[in-house]
């Protein structure tokens, strides 16, 4: 009896010990599929694709894995949704094959990571919602009015700039609840980019980011949150994204282009916004950190939207897998575009596509293209 | 005090080197725990550099954080934290002393058993699930019946001045009093239970009340374990993360009304971390870590060595 406890005492201790030992080899050497990689057409092994990133469009991505197991069943695509921050850290790390943003990387950014291309995967649109009691959908706003607001300028609903943007509308006398995300988020940055476009004050005094250093308001977490206090407060405006506020019902507002109409945020005069922004687009290997479509030019373009990027390297170091990789981008950016709608996002647009083309060849392994 | 050493292979020599591997596998597991807090707090020190060598001390009393032009200064969570704790235990405390007097004097004992059983349960909800019920049914219930009479009738206060919103201070303490009482009435009548029968046979002999009993004999005996109790529901509600973010509105601005929004360490560490990409910003945000992770130390520590110093020498036998 006491030997067979020694014995299992000594097993248990081995087991420790090997645990601890076996660690290291496994941290050097990242999974590859044993020596049959030189012919992949012959080996139908299931390989896995790693991407890690942006929340936003995680459930596109997520229908496209999917979708695109059904055409190929032996490859098999995981997307973790840990946030921009976390996916441009993993890909910098090259931990994952692609890394996904909402934000086109910063020049710093950009700088740390040698021969990454950017490509537009879909395109998001935020609204300026609210809960005014009396007041529908269809409530009118500039660029400024905005800006005002959300700076703690315009204080109450019966302001003579939102008034005068409304004619025949009866506003309250009532003190504007500002809610905004607390979460560092792609939602957020494109709505300061906004801002800070429109509103000379709103740069010099906040600017852009993910994160900022609001002047008023409350913060919730996720576009819940934000969606939670405007839903609890009346009198309340803020900022979240179009497919949640179509989802949900939230009332929201239009706003003023820079051809002066006042637009209803929709798929359609999103991705009439991203056109008018081709001309001005880099290539996919340049630094994408000025790119942005908000406030963008043409009659029909609602001002507050942004792409949202895939991020892989120029330079594959795996044959096969990067192979299966640019195979699996010139999908998402072809046919499943066609997966959008559905979802509430917005598909590219053509020229946005044969932007596309053009990045996807420039990705290589050992100087061939893989596709 | 001299309490023999008991060790395994001293009992029994006959199994001795069974028991050696024993105490060496159960020691190495004990060490494990050890190294891990260590590597934790070398990983926070170290990786806070950057912000350490860029704001010095002035981390902690600026009151500006801004991301964009990266100037990060702790102030504003630091007060959020501690104001939001202490009124947690301002309503916590009284609530957590009731329930360990009750349970542990009072309560028939066929009531004991359940109803501590209960509410330690209280304790196993998820924080996010308290978050929700914080979101959907305290904030509103705050907003329309706790706010009102407050400002009307100590509305002189700046305490209690200002619009509230639901989401506020004073929503985030509630909060979190509730989360730490369990915690608090748990080993406050744990403590209380220690005090000697003969206390209060002692105080009951001399004519005292049941109550007079347990406020002149009882409670004195005790106070040092029930203050160590208090100080682990502190310690407990100033690392709480998710319930406390969903309701206490996450603004950076300090404010004296406690229906203002705030914000706390842990809720700008889970905000903030997954999209920061500057490194000023991350290494800021692990500064902020740090200082918690000190901060929750230094208030355990001073708990245990109380409620030691309750159960070793007032509590006699029990230790």
């Amino acid at each position: 009896m006491n030997r067979l406890k020694i014995l299992i005492i000594f097993i248990l201790a081995g087991v420790l010990l090997a645990g601890c030992v076996s660690k290291q080899p496994t941290e050097v050497q990242p999974t590859v599929p044993p020596a049959t990689t030189v012919q992949p057409t012959t080996a139908p092994q299931t390989i896995t694709l790693n991407g890690a990133g942006a929340t936003f469009p995680y459930p596109l991505i997520s229908k496209w894995s999917s979708e695109y197991n059904k055409i190929k069943p032996n490859i098999q695509i995981n997307y973790q949704s840990v946030g921009s921050g976390a996916g441009i850290k993993q890909i910098t790390e090259k931990t994952v094959n692609f890394g996904a943003s909402d934000a086109p990387l910063t020049d710093q950014e950009y700088a740390n990571v040698s021969g990454i291309l950017q490509i537009p995967e879909s395109i998001g649109a935020v609204v300026i919602a609210y809960n005014l009691p009396g007041i529908q959908k269809g409530m009118k706003l500039s660029g400024d009015v905005v800006a005002d607001i959300f700076l703690g300028k315009i204080t109450k609903w019966n302001d003579p700039k939102i008034v005068s943007l409304n004619p025949g509308i009866q506003f309250p006398e009532k003190d504007i609840i500002v809610a905004e995300r607390s979460d560092g988020s792609g939602t957020t940055f494109v709505f300061t980019d906004y801002l800070s476009t429109v509103s000379p004050d709103w740069k010099s005094k906040v600017g852009k980011g993910k994160s900022v250093s609001w002047p008023v308001g409350l913060g919730g977490k996720g576009n819940e949150g934000v969606a939670g206090l405007l839903s609890q407060n009346p009198y309340s405006i803020g900022y979240i994204e179009l497919a949640y506020a179509k989802n949900q019902n939230i009332s929201y507002a239009y706003i003023k282009n820079k051809a002066g109409n006042f637009i209803e945020p929709t798929l359609e005069t999103t991705a009439s916004a991203a056109a008018g922004a081709v001309p001005t687009l880099p290539a996919g290997d340049a630094s994408w950190s000025s790119v942005s479509i908000v406030d963008a030019a043409g009659d029909n373009s609602y001002p507050i939207g942004s792409f949202t990027y895939f991020l892989v390297y120029k330079e594959q170091t795996d044959q096969t897998k990067g192979k299966i990789l640019a195979e699996y981008l010139w999908w998402a950016v072809h046919d499943g575009q066609k997966y959008s709608s559905d979802l509430l996002y917005v598909s590219l647009p053509n020229d946005v596509i044969s932007l596309n083309e053009k990045t996807i060849r420039l990705m290589n392994y050992n100087g061939q293209p893989l596709i | 005090m001299d309490r023999p050493k008991l060790s395994f292979f001293r009992i029994s020599r006959s199994k001795f080197s069974g028991d050696l591997i024993f105490e060496a596998v159960v020691g190495f597991f004990a060490l494990c725990i050890l190294i891990l807090a260590f590597l934790l707090f070398r990983e926070l020190f170290v990786e806070s550099g950057l912000s350490r060598n860029t704001f010095g001390l002035g981390f902690l009393t600026g009151s500006t954080w801004d991301p964009v032009k990266e100037v990060f200064g702790a102030l504003p969570f630091i007060f959020g934290t501690l104001v939001s704790s202490f009124l947690a235990l301002l309503i916590a405390v009284p609530f957590s002393l009731g329930i360990a007097i009750y349970l542990s004097e009072l309560a028939p004992d066929r009531l004991r058993t359940p109803l501590s059983f209960i509410i330690e349960l209280l304790a196993a909800i998820p924080s996010v699930i308290i978050g929700l019920w914080g979101i959907f049914i305290l904030a509103p219930f705050i907003h329309d019946y706790l706010v009102p009479p407050l400002s009307t009738y100590l509305g002189f206060l700046p305490l209690f001045q200002g619009p509230m919103y639901g989401p506020s201070m004073l929503t985030g303490g509630v909060i979190l009093a509730f989360m730490i009482i369990p915690i608090t009435s748990s080993v406050s009548r744990e403590v209380i239970m220690t005090v000697p029968t003969h206390q209060r046979e002692g105080a009951l002999a001399l004519g005292a009340t049941g109550w007079e009993t347990t406020w002149i004999a009882v409670l004195p005996y005790a106070r040092s374990g029930i203050f160590g109790a208090v100080i682990l529901g502190f310690g407990r509600a100033i690392g709480e993360t998710m319930a406390v973010t969903m309701v206490i509105g996450n603004s950076q601005k300090i404010s004296e009304s406690l229906f203002s929004p705030s914000n706390t360490m842990a809720s700008v560490i889970a905000n903030q971390f997954s999209e920061a990409t500057s490194s000023l910003h991350v290494s800021s945000l692990i500064e902020i870590g740090f200082l918690l992770l000190v901060i929750s130390i230094i208030i355990n520590i001073a708990a245990r060595i109380l409620v030691w110093k309750l159960l070793r020498v007032e509590g006699g036998g029990r230790a």
